[in-house]
């Protein structure tokens, strides 16, 4: 039925039976999907549901195993990213497609089949840029440009191919909400002129907000369709995951002061590389009991505050406190013996060691508090082993063999797997970035519950995270921060979306300079 | 004298330059290749051996061209193709140079050599000190300040400069963008092995016109060391090249003058720790070094299709 009034004049792509698969693993399972001119398309999904598969087969950098694609009415065949581009199909990606080393005029050009001369090119982008409200520097090093405005890039190079299509993936998930704002004016002035957008995202509020109609994969197949606008975020979510996805409870109010845990004082750090970003004079104190989040736009400090706290960015010992001790220089081991517990952001490569089992993974952070899990230059394989199995159960670790590589298990049940590893052993302190990037609902809901549950028995745990959302179910205290500036943490209730937003922006740093 | 001096840094530089110069190209598309001392010396002894059969040094030439790029052609399948390991596979490949170098030159040991002729430009040659300095080099000399003046211009003004900049800064976007990473690297690879090739050829057939075994004496691993203390910046490696060229021919004089009295082993490594302490200091500036760094340097790639 509702592919019968979509279908007609206005069907710019369609895709019929698109078939991808990786070995055994069946990435799109015959997928059909109808794409309008002047449409906002949501691709809706979980991670690992095949957005991706599909989107890189419409832009050429995959290649299909089966179906077909039809573009404005002609079977085509897309060989490769320059053939989409020449149909009109332009994409803006949200990793791995800028060169920071080059300037902004060098990067449009590399997607330009006939770029001409870089002054005229810089020209055009000058007026094309500020034409859509997005302006640029055409010289500018991408490597110093914030990320909200390297995404600008992505755009304005989309832009100038004059593409018929624009494909979207996770656009908003590094920009402010005022900056989400400011796309989605662009989005609905380029649908107004005519220009179809697939729109991937997993926040479902925007999708309401903007999106013509949605599609919606699970395990890479066409599970629904829908016009979001007759949706919530909670039927919209419930087809994205095929049940009901549990809420998040925050239990219990926190005890109104406990003792401070957690202490920052006028911690400063310069920047490492010109890449880096320097802490300035960030101060604040965590109490048992409460979970503090910081938020913030990627890129504004998180790493460097993170590695500072749990010690692998030294700075003057009184600047980091655990539970009354100032340590701000101690190893990371000693901060480990001090009950505090650490999960970085990269989980492949920073929380764990891909090559190495879960059970070795473990060795390496709990060595030294109380596991015995080493003695006399030996290491315990079975006591490893034990709570490989003990943090497998508790946390849901899903895993195709006994005791696998970190690298082969999915992003979702590593980060289970990191996250569970130090929550096993209750720590005092935690310290978490990122807690569930790119992990699909339902273990996310699970995470979080597990961080609150680890604060209300009397712990402090501080969760660095850019997703709002997250930060608004789990917190009993937000700060935000800015450029290395942090904000003061004022409890969840006295904050909205706005103020966080405008803080983000830099509100965040205007307010770390005056105190 | 001192004319004389000048002269015999062009000769010392020259070498370096070249394939210092085709090491950066390979290094700026994201791949690193040790072996840089082996294609010199495959492409010495090959010069040579080709020269002394035919009488032709140009022929001599082209043959160590042919046999640096064999070489790299060689390393480009093994790193590129079945993506070995860069490190091992080019020290692996120097160790082949030097060994099968020998090999070959075994019957060349002692037979005397054939010099480049160097130009006569009817003129300008004849001007004294300038003349003899700029205007009577062997071609090869020339050849290689082109090269340099070249490659410049290709990597900052050219979309065939940018292409190779960009596979090399981040090779999954290069990839996502539509441009063949492999074969952009493979053709700079063999690139690399012309000019080790070439640099090969000058030192046996033009700085000292003989076959000995071993003869680039680790002026390979002096250009990969130009190469990264040069910040990948082609006007810097010409520099360092010219340093390194100065320091050792004064030691030279130096030595045979009896002019100081430092231990000879002390001067003999003077140029090495000169060059490399200058560049160090030059590469202080460590944003411009970060900017111009290829992030992808010695990364594997391997297409996700």
């Amino acid at each position: 039925m509702v592919q019968q009034t979509r279908s007609g004049m206005d069907v710019l792509l369609d895709a019929r039976g698109l078939t991808k698969r990786f070995g055994d693993i069946l990435a799109n399972d015959k997928v059909d999907l109808v794409i309008n001119k002047g449409e906002i398309h949501a691709l809706l999904g979980e991670n690992g549901a095949g957005k991706s598969t599909l989107v890189k087969m419409f832009y050429g950098s995959l290649e299909p195993d089966g179906g077909e694609i039809l573009w404005q009415g002609q079977k085509v065949s897309i060989g490769n990213p320059a053939a989409a581009r020449e149909l009109g199909i332009g994409m803006v990606f949200q990793h791995f497609s800028l060169f920071e080393a080059l300037t902004v005029v060098e990067n449009i050009a590399l997607a330009l089949p006939n770029p001409g001369r870089m002054t005229e090119l810089a020209k055009r982008i000058e007026s094309v840029s500020v034409d859509y409200g997005l302006p640029l520097n055409p010289s500018d090093i991408v490597a110093d440009l914030p990320v909200g405005i390297r995404q600008r890039i992505e755009i304005v190079r989309c832009l100038l191919q004059e593409p018929q299509l624009i494909i979207m993936d996770e656009p908003t998930s590094v920009l402010t909400p005022q900056e989400a704002d400011l796309l989605f004016l662009t989005l609905q002035r380029l649908a107004s002129e005519g220009c179809a957008v697939l729109y991937i995202s997993h926040r479902l509020e925007e999708v309401q907000r903007i999106c013509h109609h949605a599609t919606i994969l699970r395990h890479g197949k066409v599970v629904s369709e829908c016009n979001p606008a007759n949706e919530t975020p909670a039927t919209l979510a419930s087809m994205m995951v095929g049940a009901d996805v549990a809420s998040v409870s925050a239990g219990a109010q926190k005890p109104k002061t406990g003792e401070i845990r957690l202490g920052l004082n006028n911690l400063s750090a310069k920047a490492a590389s010109p890449f880096a970003t320097a802490l300035n004079s960030i101060s604040l104190e965590l109490h048992a009991g409460e979970v503090v989040a910081i938020a913030g736009v990627a890129g504004n400090g998180q790493g460097e505050l993170f590695d500072a706290i749990s010690g692998e960015l030294p700075v003057a010992q009184e600047m980091v406190r655990i539970d009354g001790k100032s340590c701000g220089s101690r190893s990371i081991t000693w901060r480990r013996r001090q009950k505090a517990a650490f999960v970085p952001e990269e989980r492949l490569g920073h929380g764990a060691v891909p090559g190495l089992k879960l059970s070795q993974n473990i060795v390496l952070t709990r060595h030294a508090t109380g596991d015995r899990l080493t003695g006399g230059g030996f290491v315990s394989t079975a006591r490893a082993n034990a709570l490989e199995k003990h943090i497998k159960q508790e946390f849901d670790v899903r895993m195709s063999h006994d005791d696998p590589e970190a690298r082969s298990l999915s992003g979702g049940n590593l980060q289970k797997f990191v996250v569970g590893r130090e929550l096993d052993r209750r720590p005092g302190v935690l310290v978490v970035n990122q807690p569930t990037w790119g992990v699909d609902a339902g273990a996310a809901a699970l995470i979080r519950q597990a961080l609150i549950d680890l604060a209300r028995s009397g712990s402090a745990v501080l969760v660095i995270s850019q997703d709002l959302d997250e930060i608004f179910e789990i917190a009993d205290r937000i700060a935000v921060i800015s450029r290395g500036y942090l904000s003061a943490a004022e409890p969840a209730e006295d904050m909205n979306r706005e103020r966080v937003g405008l803080l983000m922006a830099g509100g965040a740093e205007a307010q770390g300079e005056v105190a | 004298m001192f004319e004389a001096v000048l002269l015999t840094v062009i000769t010392a530089a020259t070498p370096l330059l070249i394939a210092a110069v085709g090491e950066l190209v390979v290094e700026r598309s994201g791949v690193l290749n040790l072996g840089v001392e082996g294609m010199m010396i495959m492409g010495a002894v090959v010069g040579f051996a080709v020269a002394n059969q035919t009488g032709s040094g140009t022929l001599g030439v082209v043959a160590a061209i042919a046999a640096g790029m064999a070489m790299s052609a060689l390393f480009g399948f093994l790193v590129l193709f079945l993506v070995a390991n860069q490190v091992a596979t080019g020290l692996a490949l120097t160790i082949l140079g030097i060994g099968f170098s020998g090999l070959i030159g075994e019957a060349f040991i002692g037979v005397p050599g054939l010099r480049i002729p160097s130009l006569y430009i009817p003129g300008l040659s004849d001007i004294p000190f300038i003349g003899p300095v700029f205007f009577q080099q062997d071609a090869i000399v020339y050849l290689g300040f082109a090269l340099v003046a070249g490659v410049a211009y290709t990597l900052f003004r050219t979309r065939l400069g940018l292409v190779l900049r960009a596979v090399g800064d981040n090779h999954a976007s290069a990839h996502a963008l539509g441009y063949s990473v492999i074969k952009v690297r493979f053709l700079a690879v063999l690139f690399g092995g012309a000019c080790a090739g070439l640099a090969g050829a000058y030192m046996s057939l033009a700085y000292t016109p003989q076959w000995v075994e071993n003869m680039t004496a680790g002026r390979g691993w002096i250009a990969l060391a130009l190469v990264v203390f040069s910040s990948w910046l082609p006007l810097r490696v010409v520099a360092g090249a010219y340093l390194f060229g100065a320091v050792s021919v004064l030691n030279l004089h130096a030595q045979a003058h009896e002019m100081v009295n430092i231990p000879s082993q002390l001067l003999s490594s003077l140029p090495y720790l000169a060059t490399i302490l200058v560049l160090v200091l030059i590469s202080a500036n460590r944003r411009l070094t970060l900017v111009n760094t290829p992030a992808c340097l010695g990364k594997p790639f391997v297409p996700d299709r």
